[in-house]
């Protein structure tokens, strides 16, 4: 492999995981609960465009557009009925740590239950735009480009959203405090279940972007989870830029790995980096969470 | 001790007693794996409420020290005498805690959740890559000259180690400790409690039984693999056996893991695919309908 193509590799996957990472960042920084069954919300769209395009024909950029409002509300709901009835029974607090991992870890099993009754453990895939590009007199799929070219106009449109719009700020503001944000009129339950919403739509379109260029399997979830994890603890909880630098980081340290190590090797790379971010920078590689 | 407490401790001793005849009149194979199941998730159960009942860190690294002590006697079953490798593997389930421990246990919370996570994974990567790249082969014939009625008679023992144990602890000065740590850390630290002292001596006591636990079961498998051994679905299944009980209390982790067992033996049998659906479901159930466990349901029912 040459220079540029561990560039191009390292930076779709790292824009791809940074995407994911920024939905993960958004509803634990808002939201104050760990979602861990975020992963599962990713795949569950790649299995629907899976399902339209090789059964029904569609395009997956159709697929795509009808993926983040179908996102938006499944995660809303999940917030709203799931959530909101632990948030009102143990206030914030360690308590409600402990029963939000319990009950997202169900969620979790459930999705990944129904998905493997439904489609079997095996890897899913369908071919589209697989021709080759020549960039810099290196040879690229052309769904890889496109996927980098999409997860950068999504990342840009939050982050347009987050910072030039009202609702981007008072997102902004229960992120930064949630307990003042009412003295200012916001709603905060309202916001955090509007974060996990957006968060969903985020996370539904990157699962149809996976779908057009990675095989995808029904338990493949929880590794999502955990890398966008990774990128949200390595960028700081609730730091949109923090996410995008971690999670190219993350994709150039996974390609680089498996290109000139070994690829047995990138999931414990992975692991081992997560931990040891965990233990020597758990405010996130970027100083403090910044809004 | 007071007369009740030397009670409830010969109630104890008699019922394990009662329970090591029990493979003398159990017949059939079958009924004998199905106790040894119990007994492991019973083990299993206590010995992560033991320190996560008091402190209440919601660890998920049960199966990085089983899959250790499953894979000590895999390596070592043939060349050691069987106490040989029942103290390496716990020597070295206890080495691994301990750094472990004395690494992460400052994190809390959602963070110390992830990465017990993480370290299993981890660990599961590590043997796989070596197992792969060193020795060639994926997997190993565990030989041992352990029969079925041997794990079952270690698991009990250790099931009454693990009990007794806890039951110590909860009477002195590291048990108070615990609970209050588990109430409120920053007070614990205020009121003079060393919690890295507490937190990593009960962490390193509880991964010893999960690593001597896996250590016992392996040679009932024959044959292990890293994916049989760090299987995260152990971790899970420990959890929530131990959360449905009541890992607060003594005999909480056991009351779960008897039912559970139970069902999941029953349902896997007759409906394998849908494992992961009921697993998330008994979550679901344990967060919304039983939050404190079986035991907080029966102490809330006979003290109206």
């Amino acid at each position: 492999m040459n220079l540029v193509d561990v560039l191009l590799a390292g930076a779709t996957l790292g824009g791809l995981y940074a995407l994911v990472a920024m939905g993960l960042t958004l509803q634990y920084g808002v939201a104050r609960i760990m979602n861990l069954s975020y992963g599962e919300f990713l795949i569950a769209p790649a299995f629907l465009a899976y399902v339209l395009v090789v059964q029904h024909g569609a395009s997956p950029l159709a697929v795509l557009v009808l993926a983040l409002p179908l996102g938006f509300a499944l995660q809303w709901a999940v917030y709203q009925l799931l959530l909101t009835p632990l948030v009102r029974r143990t206030g914030a607090g360690p308590q409600l740590e402990v029963d939000s991992i319990l009950a997202t870890f169900g969620l979790l099993f459930v999705v990944q239950g129904v998905m493997l009754v439904a489609f079997g453990g095996n890897y899913h895939s369908y071919g589209y735009l697989s021709v080759p590009v020549q960039v810099l007199g290196s040879t690229v799929a052309a769904n890889r480009l496109l996927v980098l070219l999409v997860a950068l106009g999504l990342g840009a449109g939050l982050y347009l959203l987050l910072t030039r719009t009202r609702i981007g700020t008072v997102v902004r503001a229960v992120a930064v405090a949630p307990r003042f944000a009412p003295l200012v009129g916001i709603d905060v339950r309202r916001t955090a279940a509007l974060a996990f919403g957006l968060g969903g739509a985020l996370v539904a379109a990157c699962g149809v972007l996976v779908s057009m260029f990675l095989p995808f399997s029904a338990t493949m979830g929880t590794m999502f989870a955990m890398k966008a994890l990774i990128v949200v603890i390595m960028g700081g909880v609730g730091n949109l830029m923090g996410c995008l630098l971690a999670g190219l980081l993350l994709g150039f340290a996974e390609t680089l790995v498996a290109s000139f190590v070994d690829p047995g090797l990138t999931l414990a790379v992975n692991y081992a980096l997560f931990l040891l971010v965990l233990l020597l920078r758990p405010a996130g590689l970027f100083g403090r969470a910044a809004r | 001790m007071s007369r009740r407490t030397w009670a409830a401790w010969g109630a104890g001793a008699a019922v394990f007693a009662a329970l090591a005849l029990l493979p003398r009149w159990i017949g059939s194979d079958y009924l004998l794996s199905l106790a040894i199941s119990v007994l492991m998730y019973g083990v299993l159960a206590s010995a992560w409420a033991l320190f996560s009942g008091p402190t209440r860190y919601v660890s998920l690294a049960t199966v990085a020290f089983f899959g250790v002590g499953a894979y000590t006697t895999a390596v070592l079953g043939e060349v050691l005498p069987w106490a040989g490798v029942l103290a390496a593997a716990l020597a070295l389930g206890v080495a691994m805690a301990l750094v472990v421990g004395l690494a992460t246990l400052r994190l809390s919370g959602v963070y110390f959740v992830i990465f017990s996570f993480g370290l299993a994974e981890l660990v599961k990567q590590l043997v796989t890559w070596w197992e792969v790249n060193v020795t060639q082969e994926i997997g190993r014939y565990v030989f041992v000259d352990i029969t079925q009625q041997d794990i079952y008679w270690q698991l009990l023992a250790l099931l009454a180690l693990v009990l007794a144990l806890r039951a110590l602890i909860d009477r002195t000065r590291l048990g108070l400790a615990l609970r209050v740590i588990g109430e409120d850390e920053t007070v614990a630290v205020h009121v003079g409690i060393d919690t890295t002292v507490a937190k990593v001596l009960l962490f390193t006591l509880s991964a010893a039984f999960m690593t001597l636990a896996g250590a016992v079961m392996a040679p009932r498998w024959t044959y292990i693999d890293p994916s049989i051994a760090f299987a995260p679905v152990i971790s899970f299944q420990t959890l929530i056996m131990a959360l449905l009980g009541g890992a607060g209390a003594l005999l909480g982790p056991l009351l779960g893991a008897v039912p559970l067992v139970l069902l999941f033996e029953l349902l896997s049998a007759h409906f394998p695919n849908h494992f992961s659906i009921l697993l998330g479901g008994v979550f679901m159930v344990i967060v919304y309908l039983v939050p404190r466990g079986l035991i907080g349901l029966w102490r809330r029912r006979s003290r109206p």
